[in-house]
């Protein structure tokens, strides 16, 4: 897995990458209530905004971790928002992307560094 | 950060777990282990445990007794001060010339003196506006008890069980109690639609009454995230908020604070700031009003979202003042202002969120209807 500064978690499946945010990121927006997907078949690029989280909190935006094109989303997650807080790693992703550019993956973050940087 | 002002169970928040925010220039616990959602629905299942003492708490008394005391305070709000019974508590606001709040607050007599309770954020204020303008009258800020809130369908049999007496007391009582933590003052009241109880405690005993009260299986501690979804779905306003000092009671739909007496025709008409304002309106009505909004879908409108009559074009014609996810009814909820004729229920605007607008119904408040033991 591959990690953000912006607490997103990447996974490579095949020739897709698995997008969602971090169980860290999960807790710190607490109880989420809310999210909004993107359309499949969107080109995004990399720090577009492409997910809209609200948490009992505040909204969130999540951005697009590499330039590329959105293929799936996790539908399951417009019904049960909640998901993302009782399993941010699993059930909880949030949508599929086809990468232009693989290499954009290579300076992220690997699970030892980010723990380091959420401390 | 240094500055923050702590309460006396600034310690037990911390061993609770708590995530502390700043809230009124004190360091206060906007949620526990158990999260704004599970602190939310517990509260309405069962019972829970809040820290509100850094509201301000404040006797006032006078040589006179309570009849000078009740004239003084009636020129400073709408309400009837004078008609409150020993033991009994109300709701009221302080107005300036414009008619719009200054505050809003809790009254009780209790015998020959009035007991008030302020919102922290203006405390300092309201505690100088008495004592400058409430003539031969001592202001007398209790500045050594802390003051917790115990709220939900549990809090009779929790407090019961510590305290006798308290079971006897119906929604909007006061009265004070002996305990084992020294004298209690005690309000059946609450800000979360619930049953429950405000309670006022010595300093030095309140850390152990409060280790009580959760020592109880029924009861959680609750943080200001909760707090502020609880007083949301029952349709209460908070200040700064939803009310402020540009708003006037009409508008904010709190007439029903301002007893027959003291509007036209009544015995004491008018007599506080803005009455020239607010006394024509409570008739002839105000241009715009509070109302609840009930968004469609799942997203929150949130404070400050702007409100359309239409789906595109226009001005706005509204904003939202407090808007969040509402646990126990599983829908977002708001409150804000629209002009009249966009007032009633059924009427559909339309909120701006992320550039789109997005259908909300008016709805009546509340969003949860009380569950207060008259």
């Amino acid at each position: 897995m591959k990690y953000t500064e912006e607490h997103e978690w990447l996974r490579v499946e095949d020739d897709v990458i698995v997008v969602g945010i971090t169980e860290h990121a999960a807790e710190q927006l607490g109880d989420i209530v809310f999210i909004e997907l993107p359309d499949v078949g969107k080109e995004v690029v990399k720090d577009d905004d492409v997910v809209v989280i609200e948490s009992v909190k505040a909204a969130s935006d999540i951005l697009a971790p590499i330039d590329g094109e959105i293929v799936e989303v996790n539908e399951a997650l417009t019904d049960a928002p909640s998901t993302v807080n009782d399993d941010a790693i699993g059930k909880g992703w949030m949508f599929k992307m086809k990468a232009d550019d693989m290499s954009q993956l290579d300076d992220m973050m690997d699970e030892a560094a980010y723990k380091k940087f959420i401390g | 950060m240094s500055d923050l002002k702590t309460t006396v169970l600034n310690a037990l928040h911390r061993e609770l777990g708590a995530k502390m925010v700043p809230f009124a220039g004190y360091d206060m616990p906007v949620q526990y282990p158990l999260g704004v959602m599970k602190e939310h629905l517990h509260c309405r299942a069962r019972a829970g445990l809040f820290d509100v003492s850094h509201m301000g708490q404040v006797i006032v008394r006078a040589p006179g007794g309570y009849a000078e005391v009740a004239t003084a305070m009636e020129a400073l709000v709408p309400v009837d001060v004078a008609g409150l019974h020993d033991g009994r508590q109300r709701y009221a606001m302080f107005t300036n010339d414009a008619g719009g709040i200054e505050d809003d607050l809790m009254l009780a007599r209790r015998g020959e003196e009035l007991f008030v309770v302020v919102n922290a954020g203006c405390k300092d204020a309201d505690i100088q506006r008495m004592t400058e303008q409430m003539p031969g009258c001592e202001v007398l800020p209790v500045t050594d008890r802390a003051l917790v809130a115990l709220q939900g369908p549990e809090a009779e049999a929790v407090l019961e069980a510590i305290v006798p007496g308290a079971a006897a007391m119906r929604f909007m009582d006061i009265a004070i109690l002996p305990s084992d933590w020294g004298d209690l003052w005690l309000s059946r009241s609450g800000y979360t639609g619930e049953d429950g109880y405000e309670i006022s405690v010595e300093d030095g005993r309140a850390e152990e009454f409060a280790r009580a009260l959760l020592d109880q299986d029924a009861v959680e501690p609750i943080g200001l995230g909760a707090r502020d979804s609880l007083r949301l779905e029952a349709g209460l306003c908070l200040y700064g908020h939803d009310i402020d000092a540009k708003t006037n009671p009409v508008e904010a739909n709190l007439g029903w604070a301002i007893q027959k007496v003291r509007r036209s025709g009544g015995k004491r008409e008018g007599g506080f700031p803005g009455a020239d304002v607010i006394l024509p309106q409570l008739v002839s009505g105000a241009d715009r009003r509070r109302v609840g909004l009930s968004p469609e879908g799942r997203a929150p409108m949130r404070e400050g979202t702007a409100l359309f009559a239409d789906e595109t074009g226009g001005e706005a014609i509204g904003t939202v003042t407090s808007g969040a996810f509402g646990p126990s009814i599983e829908a977002p909820m708001s409150m804000g202002y629209v002009p009249v004729d966009l007032a009633s229920p059924g009427t559909t605007v339309y909120g701006e969120v992320r550039g789109k607008r997005m259908a909300a119904t008016i709805v009546a408040l509340p969003f949860k209807p009380a569950n207060f033991k008259r």
